[in-house]
């Protein structure tokens, strides 16, 4: 068969036009809405009341606002640790483990009990994030060591301290600090937990069962703060040069090995930081599964905000909205299945920022040049 | 704690990760490295789940699932080999995408009985002392196919013209094209063969060794372990299948752990308290992240390293795609 025009790809030589990242970032969002659609309607489901039902569970009332930047919380944090790990091309697929040692680690303060638990909140609250971070780092020390002394893949040891990480909470919560045999720990004292609008309900009669928590605010700092590291400090240009071409970072003089282990420490903190926001602002209290695969989403937000962060906070909105339909739309996979494609559609859109397609019709191939993207 | 039944088991769990990790050789030579391994098995385990259920018929089973895993990875194909795509970046959107078609489609098949591999003894193998009761009794045909497979793969990869070919792409490439040997279409069809061999690897799971479908539980990490055995056996298929059956027996060893009231004549803290279980039940991933650090360190020693080529695109002169 042949075909009355032909398709060229031509490489860039200029510049990617500035609105261009961000149109196929959202091309590719709705794209895989449509074919997630497709999907459902073959296997039998209504497409529409499940898209109906979607915005209703997500944006439809203040309380289901609150409940999606809520799940946007942890998600803008663990998204904001695979950015800082991508930009140096260190695959930390264990933001998943390094969010359970985070929340492992914090509620040390309150189990062991670190402090008196009568303390004053704003002391216990910053205990447990710095033990958070730590729990966090720690748990990214040990990839980044065996990356930077051994050359060990990152990706592997990443994931499999992801199952350690989660068998090592299961351990402490079934046993020593089971709530009569229950796989929890007891609820925390109350002045472990994060403030939330609800709190507030006595003075403001609007935030009356509304969650959202102070979580959200350390998210935004989190953001401000890894935009300032990569874009402001030395450091954060060490991280980007060596993600863009070792060799040369090398020749310059940076210390790659210090720099990979600190990476991964940073990353890891953050993701502890998410953990440590999620049992203290939601859960209060350590337990089986506090996430939904946050860890995971989260390389996904990163790599769909191409790695802005400030861009992660919005697509953790998104991708907040998705968790929060997710819990109850059936089929339950469908939201994982949704954040494959548009994975898999960001992935293939970045070819329209490396190359330009001309299609060219073949009966007048001066005249008949059309121009895509 | 009977070395017998310890190897047994480990042969029957081992031949899971061997399909796995052999399939991912071939792609890796070929220079694609592709992380949805995980999620192909996923697919496939369902699929083969499902096709033996609906048709009553084990075979078609395996058929569905060996051609669900395929096309899954054909999706990484076109992304990785024609787009360009990051090939890391690729297989972690791959995984998703197969385990998110796995829990959707596999709706309700849980505590289903579809027909399964059968398994069988081999005459007179089976009679030789203690090789015969580890090696040839009461294995899933599976398991046999194991067998025969792992020289053949190695000797394809090793022995023969198109096995040179192989490994010339991942090597390679630009030698390989001037030779006439097409390194698109090559690389296709090897990571079309690790993705049936991952939808093998997953069926091996839901209608063979451990039966059933308990949504992502069903493979619990197992794709990842198969990624990382492939490290450590330097990407040859011999080293492959012994890691592999090394490690489904060590697991298998470690498990039976928890069995006896008194180990080495004191008192066994796994037995009294099953919390220690936990432990027990890390070190497959602890097993695994030993093994990479070996593996690592050796291949850094011996200077035998990946295929060179491999996680990078193949851009012929300036034609571009």
């Amino acid at each position: 068969m042949k075909l009355p025009f032909t398709i060229l790809f031509e490489k860039r030589m200029e510049d990617v036009p500035k609105w261009l990242p961000a149109a196929t970032s959202i091309g590719s969002v709705l794209i895989a809405f449509l074919i997630s659609g497709i999907i459902l309607k073959l296997i039998g489901g209504q497409p529409l009341r499940v898209a109906g039902f979607f915005f209703d569970a997500t944006f439809g009332s203040w309380a289901a606002i609150s409940d999606t930047l809520v799940k946007a919380t942890p998600l803008i944090m663990v998204g904001l640790a695979c950015t800082v790990a991508f930009k140096m091309k260190l695959w930390n697929i264990g933001a998943e483990g390094q969010f359970y040692i985070g929340a492992f680690a914090a509620s040390l303060v309150v189990l062991i009990p670190m402090v008196p638990l009568d303390s004053p909140r704003i002391v216990i609250i910053g205990l447990m994030i710095i033990m958070g971070m730590i729990g966090g780092a720690v748990w990214g020390f040990i990839p980044g060591l065996l990356k930077g002394k051994f050359g060990v893949n990152e990706i592997i040891t990443t994931l499999m301290l992801n199952y350690i990480a989660i068998l090592w909470n299961n351990f402490w919560i079934f046993n020593k600090w089971s709530d009569a045999g229950f796989q929890m720990t007891p609820p925390f004292e109350k002045n472990a937990w994060l403030p939330r609008l609800a709190d507030y309900a006595r003075e403001f009669r609007a935030f009356s069962g509304i969650t959202l928590h102070l979580g959200v605010v350390i998210a935004l700092v989190a953001t401000v703060v890894v935009w300032w590291v990569l874009e402001r400090s030395r450091w954060g240009y060490e991280i980007k040069l060596t993600g863009d071409n070792k060799e040369a970072a090398r020749y310059a003089g940076i210390n790659i090995v210090r720099n990979v282990i600190l990476v991964m420490m940073f990353s890891g903190a953050l993701a502890g930081l998410a953990g440590m926001s999620e049992i203290s602002g939601v859960v209060h209290r350590l337990q089986e599964r506090i996430s939904p695969g946050y860890g995971f989403t989260g390389i996904i937000v990163a790599w769909l905000a191409k790695l802005n962060p400030f861009a992660v906070v919005l697509v953790s909105i998104l991708f907040g909205a998705l968790i929060v339909a997710g819990r109850e739309i059936q089929p339950s996979g469908l939201a994982q299945l949704l954040q494959g494609i548009i994975l898999f559609m960001v992935i293939s859109s970045d070819v329209l920022l490396r190359y330009k397609i001309r299609i060219i019709r073949l009966q007048s191939p001066a005249a008949g040049e059309v121009e895509v993207a | 704690m009977n070395l017998e039944i310890i190897l047994h088991a480990g042969l029957a769990t081992g031949t899971i990760l061997l399909f796995a990790a052999i399939g991912e050789v071939f792609a890796e030579r070929a220079g694609v490295l592709n992380l949805g391994v995980e999620g192909m098995m996923l697919l496939g385990a369902m699929a083969g789940f499902s096709t033996s259920l609906s048709t009553g018929n084990v075979w078609l089973g395996l058929l569905a699932a060996i051609i669900a895993g395929g096309i899954l990875s054909l999706a990484h194909g076109l992304v990785t080999i024609h787009f360009q795509a990051d090939q890391v970046v690729s297989g972690l959107s791959l995984t998703f995408l197969g385990t998110g078609l796995a829990l959707v489609l596999g709706e309700g098949l849980t505590g289903k009985n579809p027909p399964l591999v059968p398994s069988l003894d081999i005459p007179g193998l089976s009679a030789i002392p203690f090789v015969g009761p580890v090696f040839f009794t009461d294995h899933s045909l599976l398991v046999y196919v194991g067998y025969l497979f792992v020289p053949l793969a190695w000797y394809y990869i090793f022995h023969t013209r198109p096995g040179l070919h192989l490994r010339a792409v991942g090597e390679k490439p630009d030698a390989a094209d001037t030779m006439g040997v097409s390194v698109y279409g090559l690389r296709y069809l090897y990571v079309f063969v690790g993705g049936c061999l991952a939808g093998l690897a997953g069926a091996t799971i839901s209608l063979s060794v451990s039966p059933g479908w308990y949504s992502v539980q069903t493979t619990s990490g197992q794709g990842w372990i198969a990624v990382g055995l492939v490290i450590f056996a330097q990407w040859d298929p011999l080293r492959a299948a012994l890691g592999a059956y090394l490690f489904g027996a060590l697991r298998r060893g470690i498990l039976d752990l928890q069995g006896p009231a008194t180990l080495l004549g004191m008192t066994n803290p796994l037995y009294i308290n099953s919390n220690y279980g936990f432990f027990l039940q890390m070190t497959p991933y602890v097993l695994t992240i030993i093994a990479l650090v070996i593996g690592s360190r050796q291949a850094a020693r011996k200077r035998l390293g990946a295929p060179a080529a491999l996680g990078l695109p193949y851009i012929r002169g300036e034609r571009g795609l």
